[in-house]
């Protein structure tokens, strides 16, 4: 459905009388499949905004290619806006018309006639419960109702590949699970959901696939099961004090189950292992063998923010 | 065709959005008519005019070509707005036509322009002035065009500029030369040899006097098609450059 090759974008800023350039999208190459919620994770301006302006046609690439929903986005861009619709992470909805307005006008701009238009705003505000508020001025929605109306906006011409920055940014954790559902349900209706989010649990939860994206690349892609798995399977965090860490290190590095070992500095193990749930039996039973003191153990499953961690070095909640 | 229904899509959207706006109207139709009323009687004693209607038919044509040309320059402002909003990315990643998204805002602004100046034409009839309703139609016409180009020239240097402390300093600065040089407030038949030789380049001064002619019931004066001329080419250049700014600007 989306495909691209080496596709690159750097901005020129000035300041001051220095001209710097930052390349903000350094050649990234992407394949979504139809039907699928595709996500691009990454930390602040690691380009995904970017990236979607470029495939919604809003910014001519620098180099590279790309085809969106089966038209060349460098040859045939009108084609492409036909095909899509493209929800930005700032908003696009006017202060001083109400959500009906906005719908009927966008199905209008999309070519499609006045009756149809009328019916289609109707199902979408049906759709995403803004029935009650369809006529009220947009600047008097809170933030999580005006961006229903925005998602809404992108869909109503009901595209082949729908783009949403950054869908859930600003909203309660109530209406975070709504538009999820309402994301899923367009999956069901057919549709392509390539979304864009910094929120791990979102990109665990919601994607089908995700990519994700640091500083201009993308450093992994696939299911998040296949990328958590991709990276060392469960860590067992053993507590000790920090005499006997040495000596249980010992012990426990020529344990068959353990693949990696790592002091943690303050005193205690890290053991990287297959299975958490059955290592953590024998862990026990061999420290305590060797009458070594256990003041704690825990099991941690990789989660996308350790798949972040290995690929970048950087943790994505500190950047 | 695409492009006229597109442009009407814009332009009933931007018309209903302005008459929703009561504050708006009653400001433009407010200023004129303070302009006619307050100032204009100054101006058969200034001007040395035989009677109160000659002094309009020099003044009025002159206050509308004035609220054509900054009723246009002024329109970039409420673009920026929009392009803040996101409203323009929004139509920008639809399939619209690009001239549309033009077209559809300025003739809004010409529309409202051709009605600012038919309720001070009706006013100016209740202070004795006479126009042949055809040569009023023809200055009508020259007002639409200079509307149309100032607002297309000021939405495209607000795609450009895309912040209102940049857009304000530059129309005051365009617009002041412009309006001092056009003899839109007094004939620049009073002004010495070199200030009507500057005044011969800008296209306003030609515009300005071609209204006055048809006001004066004077077809037959060249002014009139040569002002209706430039800003006629004026008018297309500016909008073919504006267009260009909504098809390719970002942000
Ligand atoms: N118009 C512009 N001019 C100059 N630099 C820009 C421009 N737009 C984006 N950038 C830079 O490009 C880089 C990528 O920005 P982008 O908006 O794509 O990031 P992002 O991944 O969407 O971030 P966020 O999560 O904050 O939305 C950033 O360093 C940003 O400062
Ligand atoms: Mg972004």
């Amino acid at each position: 459905m989306i495909e691209t090759r080496g596709l690159r974008k750097s901005y020129r800023s000035r300041a001051g009388r220095e001209t710097k350039t930052v390349d903000a999208v350094r050649g990234v190459d992407l394949d979504v499949a139809a039907g699928e919620i595709f996500g691009f994770l990454g930390p602040n301006g690691a380009g995904k905004t970017t990236t979607l302006r470029m495939l919604a046609t809003l910014i001519e690439p620098d180099g590279g290619e790309a085809a969106v929903a089966g038209a060349d986005l460098r040859k045939d861009p009108a084609e492409v806006r036909r095909r899509i619709g493209y929800v930005a992470q700032g908003g696009s909805t006017w202060d001083e018309s109400s959500a009906r307005e906005e719908l009927v006008l966008q199905a209008r701009l999309y070519g499609i006639g006045k009756a149809d238009a009328h019916r289609r705003a109707e199902r979408a505000l049906e759709a995403f419960q803004l029935v009650e508020y369809a006529d009220r001025k947009c600047k008097t929605y809170s933030g999580g109702q005006r961006r229903r109306v925005e998602i809404a906006l992108g869909i109503i011409h009901e595209p082949k590949i729908v783009f949403l920055d950054e869908p859930t940014t600003g909203l309660d954790p109530q209406s975070r699970a709504h538009m999820w559902d309402e994301i899923r349900r367009l999956r069901t209706e057919g549709m392509t959901v390539f979304i864009t989010t910094h929120y791990l649990d979102e990109a665990d939860a919601l994607c089908d696939r995700i990519a994700i994206m640091d500083h201009g690349e993308v450093v992994a892609e696939g299911t998040p099961a296949e990328l958590k798995r991709e990276i060392s399977g469960e860590v067992v965090i053993v507590g000790l004090d920090a005499p006997s860490t040495p000596r249980a290190a010992e012990l426990l590095d020529t344990e068959a189950y353990v693949s990696k070992l790592e002091t943690v500095d303050e005193g205690g193990l890290r053991l990287y292992v297959d299975e958490g749930a059955t290592a953590i039996p024998q862990v026990l039973r061999r420290l305590d063998h060797a009458g070594l003191d256990l003041r704690s153990i825990e099991l941690h499953r990789p989660s996308l923010d350790d798949v972040f961690l290995t690929k970048t070095g950087r943790s994505l909640r500190e950047s | 065709m695409k492009l006229a229904r597109d442009t009407w899509l814009i332009f009933q959207r931007q018309t209903q959005l302005l008459l929703r706006n009561p504050v708006w109207i009653f400001v433009g139709v407010f200023q004129p008519v303070m302009y006619l009323l307050l100032f204009a009687p100054l101006l058969k004693p200034a001007l040395n005019a035989p009677t109160q209607a000659a002094a309009y038919k020099i003044f009025v044509p002159g206050l509308l070509v004035l609220l054509a040309i900054f009723g246009g320059l002024f329109q970039g402002f409420g673009l920026i707005a929009e392009l803040r909003a996101g409203v323009i990315e929004r139509s920008r990643v639809t399939p619209v036509s690009r001239l549309a998204l033009l077209l559809g805002r300025s003739l809004r602004d010409v529309v409202s322009l051709i009605a600012q100046a038919i309720i001070i034409t009706l006013l100016a009839l209740a202070f004795d002035l006479r126009v042949f309703i055809g040569y009023l139609l023809l200055a009508y016409l020259m007002l639409a065009l200079i509307a149309l180009m100032t607002s297309a020239v000021s939405y495209g240097i607000a795609l450009k500029v895309k912040s209102e402390d940049a857009l304000a300093p530059l129309m005051n600065t365009v617009a002041q030369p412009v309006l001092l040089l056009s003899g839109i407030l007094l004939p620049l038949t009073f002004a010495p040899g070199w200030l009507q030789g500057v005044a011969k380049w800008n296209p306003f001064s030609w515009a300005v006097e071609g209204t006055r002619a048809l006001f004066n019931g004077d077809l037959g004066n060249d002014r009139v098609w040569q002002g209706l001329g430039i800003i006629a080419v004026l008018a297309a250049a500016g909008v073919f450059w504006a267009a260009r700014q909504f098809a390719r600007s970002v942000r």
